[in-house]
């Protein structure tokens, strides 16, 4: 049995049960998964009494990806070069959730220094899909989503630079939610593309997702590009009535001409949303904006991403943390440290935006890709003058099966499959929820709002999470033996 | 013979409470390491926050050096792999420099020129490396103190006109108290690029840079040297080579260090984690009050307005604190000579003798043009005044009171000097009748008077009363 947020606080409330038992609980689970699913870098064994704190979350168990400072606890990024790194600092989220009294259980494995969404290039293995195990999860947050799909903690912190939360919760069958960016403090979260990086949250139900939100949201001094605090009461904002709000999805990305059998289902799973969008008085339009923008999302995304991440991952040179390379001259040095602590995927993309930031290619690759996230951003921003949000499947298919290649050149790959990237380019808050299953799998729905508008947000996304009945499943709910 | 034509870069340390972007203390250490936090080590997860001050006395340099000051404060990244650069890059300002288009005035024989600035850039220090036979070590004291870069337009024409503007820049600094400047602690460095071109040539030549170069006179000697090696070159035919050359101060020669084909691609780009800030210009013209005169202005003053010689003016100008020192003496209707005098003579004499800053002294301005008018007045002889400023300048005694305990000052009331000679008078009248009877008695008289006030009274002042009374 998994218990949400909202149940762990009220057994929590009335002494039904205590928090180390419900800490002990999902440490059991975790070890039990953990060679099958390999959900964690590290579990935490020990509890550690924060003492009782007047918040919605004390006591309650959680999860945080590993690349997220926590002092005295190895942080990984999932890759070799950090593999005995013991960062000696606490990122802002984590001090907040242990100022407000929440159980760190484990920090969870993601695809090597956050790049990649597949869940199968870190350093400790591959990530299992719970519902599946011959398929990914998806990543970069896989361990995170992988960790509250099998009940193992009620709310898991995850990081999301293209999609890597919010396509994972949609493989995972849980709620996958990126804020508005800056609204929660990146300080302490290992930098991929600093312009694209938000953290966020992973729950099983939107409600409980409000309620990690208005504890890990606000402004830090120790991050300039947060934003000033809201206000906002993220949980009193669910029940308020969505009628009236108007949505729209892109009808280029859902274009489905060539017939594509999977695509068909996750269009007709779609439609299934629009119903229930239309049953509660959301209007839901079409919109086409130009498809040669929306081929160069992915091309755009992977030239800025790969280019702040090769200047972002320069700190890694094994000289005053990480795996110490050998060699007789500190380059030699660097150079083994980094030859040898990289797979081949992340050398790849550092020679790409190495490349991308050469002088001689900056103007074409690199400045041409931010000029070009300017033009989406601001044709987003144009439809947000008529729209409350965005409504598109989360992803162009089911959770893909270990090895399993797309076409990468495909419009449906290129579009479908990384619109996600939209919310990133523009800082949008945006979240993807369950919306059924296909083929015995989990496929989620996604819902990206006005920048600050997190709130309507949530709100919307409760609403229609009500309305279907996909909130609080687990993986393997029938597992008698945990 | 060929025209030299030099450009300068140089880096000067701002003055701040912490480094530019860390909360770590921005103060000179000689414990290694000891002003560290996690943002200067860069490690995983950190991010820069500017500091403020480090913004501010970098706008009134940039004021200071008459630039323009840009709308918006954005900083870009300088990516490059060195054990002294942990986050494996330096933030530094690229596109959009704090102050841009500039200028600087020196004076090298007498002569007026401008050096115009390109701009001056607001970045991180780094960490410095000390090396070892089999290993080195690093120090991250210095990692993150904010540093500004200031670049001029390769408008030098000598290693004279470099040294000068090189002691015009750290002038500025110290003025605007931005900076301690001193080269001695690595604060203030230089790179030197020097280029040789024919008088009628309209284009440069090529250029050679010459990178960190830590002393005024070694930037003066590296120039020199390099100068030399470029004209045999070109003497002989050959071709100067673009690259970094080295200058070592021991043996006085530079040595190629990197080839212009081996010139690093720091792939600059804004720095994401930095975003634009908006410059009040409220603020910026509140920074531009606040810069007090400087010193090439107050030099003008100082040889214009108050004939002061130019040797003594630099003197003065040279140190702000002696300048602001000798402004309040003025204020206190000091005479603008004299204090001169008294203050590049004896006073720094003694500033020199004993180490001392003239902030350290006791001899406050007031106690100065006590002194001076004391001796103008006549009250004490210019000697006596030697004796009252040492007194002075060791007990922090005003010279009325040094002059009064010492007993020297003159007596020179009337009133005083009458009874006095009253007294004599009445002591010895029967040298009255001497002197009315054409006796050569006056004299006697005097030295009777100057006995009773152990010399103290003033000459001419006695001998008038005296006669005055002698002939009632």
């Amino acid at each position: 049995m998994a218990l949400s947020i909202k149940e762990m606080r009220n057994k929590l409330d009335n002494d039904e049960i205590k928090s180390e038992n419900l800490f002990e609980e999902s440490v059991k689970k975790a070890n039990y998964y953990q060679k099958e699913y390999n959900s964690f870098v590290t579990i935490v064994s020990d509890y550690k009494d924060y003492g009782q704190r007047e918040t919605l979350l004390s006591g309650i168990p959680y999860a945080l990806k590993d690349n997220i400072s926590t002092k005295g606890i190895l942080t990984t990024a999932s890759s070799n070069i950090l593999k005995n790194y013991v960062p000696v600092y606490d990122a802002t989220i984590y001090k907040k959730l242990k100022e407000s009294g929440a159980i760190l259980v484990g920090k969870t494995v993601l695809d090597e220094l956050a790049m990649g969404g597949t869940g199968t290039t870190g350093h400790t293995g591959i990530v299992r899909n719970p519902w599946n195990k011959e398929r990914l999860i998806g990543g970069s947050s896989a361990g995170s989503a992988a960790a509250v799909a099998l009940g193992i903690v009620p709310f898991a912190i995850g990081s999301d630079t293209g999609d890597s939360i919010r396509k994972p919760a949609a493989y995972g069958g849980v709620v996958g939610f990126k804020p508005t960016y800056g609204r929660i403090s990146r300080y302490g979260l290992f930098a991929f593309a600093s312009s694209l990086d938000h953290l966020g949250v992973f729950t099983r139900n939107v409600y409980d997702c409000a309620m990690v939100m208005n504890i890990i949201k606000g402004h830090d001094d120790n991050d300039m590009t947060s934003l000033p605090d809201d206000g906002k009461d993220y949980i009193a904002s669910l029940e308020r009535s969505v009628k009236g709000k108007k949505l729209f999805y892109i009808k280029e990305a859902l274009d489905n001409s060539n017939k594509d059998l999977e695509l068909g289902k996750i269009l007709n799973n779609f439609e299934k949303v629009k119903e229930k969008c239309k049953k509660l008085g959301i209007e839901v339009f079409e919109e086409s904006i130009d498809k040669d923008l929306l081929l160069a999302l992915y091309p755009t995304y992977m030239s800025i991403s790969c280019a702040e991440a090769t200047s972002n991952d320069a700190n890694l040179t094994g000289i005053h943390f990480g795996v110490r390379g050998e060699g007789n001259t500190p380059e030699e040095i660097i150079k083994d440290a980094r030859t040898k602590g990289f797979s081949e995927l992340i050398k790849r993309r550092f020679v790409l935006g190495s490349y991308i930031l050469q002088k001689e290619n900056q103007e074409k690759l690199f400045l041409n890709a931010c000029r070009i996230r300017r033009i989406i951003v601001d044709k987003i921003n144009k439809l947000f003058e008529k729209y409350d949000g965005i409504i598109m499947p989360a992803a162009a298919g089911i959770a893909p099966k270990f090895g399993e290649s797309s076409d990468k050149l495909s419009d449906k790959y290129l579009i479908l499959d990384n619109h996600l990237v939209i919310g990133n380019f523009g800082g949008y808050p945006s979240i993807t929820i369950p919306s059924g299953f296909i083929d015995e799998m989990p496929v989620g729905v996604n819902i990206t709002g006005r920048i600050c508008e997190d709130d309507v947000v949530l709100n919307i996304a409760y609403q229609v999470e009500k309305s279907m009945e996909y909130a609080n499943q687990v993986a393997l709910g029938d597992d008698k033996n945990v | 013979m060929y025209k030299t034509v030099i450009g300068l870069e140089v880096h000067c340390e701002l003055k701040s409470n912490s480094k530019n972007f860390s909360s770590a203390k921005n103060s000179y250490s000689t414990i290694p390491n000891s002003n560290v936090s996690v943002v200067d080590l860069g490690y995983p997860g950190i991010l820069p926050v500017i500091n403020k001050e480090a913004v501010k006395n970098s706008i009134k340099m940039a004021l200071a050096m008459n630039c323009d000051i840009p709308d918006y404060l954005t900083f870009e990244r300088k990516n490059y792999f060195y054990p002294d650069l942990p986050k494996g890059y330096q933030i530094t300002q690229f596109k959009n420099p704090i102050g841009t288009n500039g200028y600087v005035m020196i004076n090298v024989g007498g002569k007026e020129k401008k050096i115009l600035i390109h701009d001056t850039h607001l970045e991180e220090d780094t960490a410095s490396l000390d090396h070892y036979n089999t290993y080195s070590l690093i120090d991250y004291n210095r990692c993150g103190v904010p540093l500004l870069e200031t670049v001029t337009e390769p408008c030098i024409n000598s290693a004279d006109e470099a040294v000068a503007f090189l002691e015009g820049l750290r002038s500025i600094f110290l003025y605007c108290d931005t900076s301690y400047a001193r080269s001695d602690r690595g604060q203030i460095r230089c790179d030197v690029n020097v280029s040789l071109m024919k008088e009628e040539d309209t284009e440069l030549g090529t250029k050679v840079e010459m990178k960190n170069i830590n002393s005024f006179s070694s930037v003066k000697e590296a120039i020199i040297c390099e100068v030399k090696r470029q004209t045999e070159i070109l003497n002989s035919g050959g071709k100067v080579l673009q690259e970094t050359r080295r200058f070592d101060e021991s043996k006085g020669i530079t040595y190629s260090m990197r080839s212009k084909e081996d010139a690093i691609d720091y792939k600059y780009f804004t720095d994401p984690n930095l975003p634009p800030i908006k410059l009040d210009k409220k603020w910026i013209s509140e920074l531009k009050e606040s810069i007090p005169k400087l010193h090439n202005e107050r030099f003008r003053t100082y040889t214009k307005d108050y004939s002061i010689n130019e040797k003594d003016a630099y003197t003065i100008v040279r140190d702000k604190k002696i300048s602001d020192y000798y402004e309040e003496c003025i204020k206190l209707k000091g005479d603008p000579i004299l204090v001169s005098n008294w203050l590049t003579g004896s006073v720094i004499g003694y500033l020199n003798k004993m180490s001392l800053t003239i902030e350290q002294i006791k001899l406050t301005p007031q106690m100065l043009v006590e002194l001076i008018n004391l001796i103008s007045s006549g009250k004490i002889s210019s000697k006596q005044g030697k004796t009252v400023l040492e007194r002075t300048l060791e007990t922090g005694k005003s010279p009325l009171i040094i002059v009064d305990e010492l007993g020297i000052s003159q007596i020179d009331n009337e009133e005083e000097i009458r009874k006095i000679v009253l007294e004599v008078i009445s002591e010895n009248e029967s040298l009255v009748i001497d002197y009315k009877n054409g006796k050569r008695v006056f004299d006697y008289f005097i030295g009777q008077i100057m006995k009773k006030t152990k010399g103290r009274v003033n000459p001419s002042l006695a001998s008038k009363i005296l006669k005055e009374e002698l002939e009632k």
